[in-house]
């Protein structure tokens, strides 16, 4: 109690400052609770936000989950797991999407890898930061208008008309699963290769010298040193990857037409069309505990293989 | 390698390129292009739909990237003035807010909204002396405050991570030399982690003026550009939309480079 007495008279003879080493980068002088408050009123707009429009909309999904659906649709009040108990009815786009996803994101990596070495480790000096801002740009512009490019790309005006003119004819390339595969990589193509490329950038560059120095062939220098130090920035690519295209909705509907069909049209249908929200709910919240369980299991993968702890992407 | 990265380039900028291309096909189909014309950009332009969808997104990209950026801001600085549990409860929120899929928080945001207008608005009715009480709905307020969610959250790292690598000889000095706190906030801290704000803003803003699958739930009567364009796209492609999306993308792009630029700057100019 005298302790904590001393430190706060302490810190007001210093002018309320901190000691060094923990020092915030806005100062207040004066007595602890104006210090408080100020911080509080920081905070304030930020958990007001947060909880009002993150933390009590979970909740609320969370109890409709557990609720039926009334007979005009919308919900009632009940606490039941019928709701889970009816996942098997949206099946397909469970599956479509517990397959497709993987796959999406596996694709993503097989092209992001090449591109995120060349630019770490190949790419000259002042060419690296154009290049980067070229990968960066597609991922911060509308996913609507890119994915729109290859509905007119691969619409029955665009290559398939093209192809008629060389002998192919009657060529459908629009709402397969292969064009909705080929939306999944252009559009996270940007997001794959940023966390490679960071990983591969703080690589130590001595220790592939040292690799080669002790004998190794360039092979299993890539596959010892190279790609065991970049796994931390795989892992963190594909888990976000795959987490966002669990959600995915505007690449299966304007790519897949209506044929592929994800868990995220499944929650358009229920809640903007035929209305079942306890259902929705159950299904948005299963959506969340898998993409928790790829981030848990991704993170767990990453640490063992590489001993290192995970890359944040920002 | 460099062939593989060549076409990887080729394969994330040739279809943009495309789309931009027949924005100016005199004709209708994508199969020819039968000669230049800025036809489609006036009959874009002349579309009242259109037009109206425009700045309704204009609006709500604006209002809700300053709320962000402005909340963001205040939240990076107090982070960094309490204690590791606060810091990493506060981060795990965060963090959720950026990587919940945008179906799950469009929907839960418009169960809330729902829930909660259902009790405040007979409420409303019962305190309200006339006969036509305000009435809460979905619409502007609610893209707002969910598109705001994403981009504080946004905000608040970038800012953070700015915050982090701050020189902190430069706060002492202010202080010792007798600057009071607001002082040294505004010639010391504010100029250094502007550049951080100002990029947090435009990437807000490209988030909020992109975004569909968000406000397709939230939007209730309102219509934002993306909104328009997915319900036209569904309707059938016409080259109408290449001239809206060749002006988005040109929009987007100038952002996210200014953004890049801002982030880029190490120092303030004088």
């Amino acid at each position: 109690m005298s302790k904590t007495g001393h430190k706060t008279s302490q810190d007001n003879a210093t002018g309320g400052r901190k000691s060094a080493g923990s020092q915030p980068a806005f100062p207040m002088r004066g007595s602890l609770l104006r210090k408080n408050l100020m911080t509080a009123l920081l905070l304030a707009p930020a958990t007001l936000w947060l909880v009002v429009f993150l933390v009590l909309p979970f909740i609320a999904i969370a109890i409709f989950s557990v609720g039926e659906r009334a007979p005009e649709g919308g919900y009632q009040a009940a606490l039941t797991f019928a709701q889970y108990a009816n996942l098997p009815a949206r099946a397909t786009a469970f599956w479509n999407t517990m397959v497709l996803a993987p796959i999406g994101a596996l694709a993503c990596l097989l092209v992001a890898y090449p591109v995120a070495y060349y630019l770490a480790l190949r790419a000259p000096q002042r060419w690296r930061l154009i290049l980067l801002a070229l990968i960066v740009i597609p991922f911060w512009t509308s996913l609507l208008m890119r994915t729109y490019a290859w509905m007119y790309i691969l619409g029955g005006r665009g290559i398939p008309a093209l192809l008629v003119y060389v002998g192919i004819e009657d060529l459908r390339l629009i709402n397969t699963p292969g064009a909705v595969l080929l939306g999944i990589v252009y559009g996270y193509l940007p997001l794959m290769i940023l966390p490679i490329y960071v990983s591969l950038e703080r690589l130590d560059r001595r220790l592939l010298e040292a690799s080669a120095d002790l004998g190794a062939t360039p092979v299993s220098t890539f596959l010892g040193v190279t790609l065991r130090l970049s796994l931390p920035g795989v892992m963190t690519g594909f888990s976000l990857v795959m987490i966002l295209l669990l959600g995915e909705y505007l690449i299966p509907t304007l790519l897949g037409g209506g044929k592929v069909f994800f868990i995220g049209n499944a929650l358009v249908d229920l809640f903007l069309q035929s209305r079942n929200w306890p259902f929705g709910s159950a299904i948005a919240i299963t959506l969340v505990l898998v993409s928790v369980v790829v981030l848990i299991v991704a993170n767990r993968i990453s640490t063992r293989l590489s001993g290192a702890r995970r890359v944040d992407l920002i | 390698m460099r062939a593989f990265v060549v076409a990887v380039f080729a394969f994330l900028y040739l279809p943009i390129a495309l789309v931009v291309l027949f924005s100016f096909n005199a004709g209708h189909h994508a199969s020819e292009f039968t000669g230049f014309s800025v036809q489609w950009y006036g009959k874009a332009l002349s579309n009242p739909f259109l037009v109206e969808a425009l700045k309704n997104s204009l609006f709500i990209a604006t209002t809700s990237a300053l709320l962000a950026a402005f909340c963001g801001t205040a939240a990076a600085l107090g982070l960094q003035r309490v204690g590791a549990r606060t810091r990493a409860l506060f981060d795990a929120l965060l963090g959720a807010a950026i990587v919940v899929p945008g179906v799950v928080i469009g929907i839960s945001t418009l169960v809330a909204l729902v829930q909660l207008f259902a009790v405040v608005n007979p409420f409303l009715a019962s305190l309200w002396p006339t006969d036509q009480p305000p009435k809460l709905s979905l619409g502007y307020g609610s893209i707002i405050a969910a598109h705001g969610l994403f981009s504080m959250a946004l905000v608040t790292m970038i800012v953070g991570t700015r915050l982090a690598s701050l020189d902190r000889n430069l706060v002492e000095a202010s202080s010792d030399l007798y600057a009071t706190p607001l002082t040294t906030f505004r010639s010391i801290v504010l100029p250094q982690i502007m550049p951080a704000v100002i990029a947090g803003f435009l990437l807000a803003f490209t988030f909020s003026f992109d975004d569909f699958i968000i406000a397709f739930f939230v939007a209730g009567a309102q219509t934002t550009l993306p909104i328009y364009v997915f319900a036209s796209i569904r309707r059938g492609v016409t080259p109408e939309i290449n001239a809206v999306a060749t002006i988005v993308l040109c929009a987007s792009v100038l952002l996210v480079l200014l953004a890049q630029w801002q982030l880029g700057r190490r120092k303030p100019s004088p």
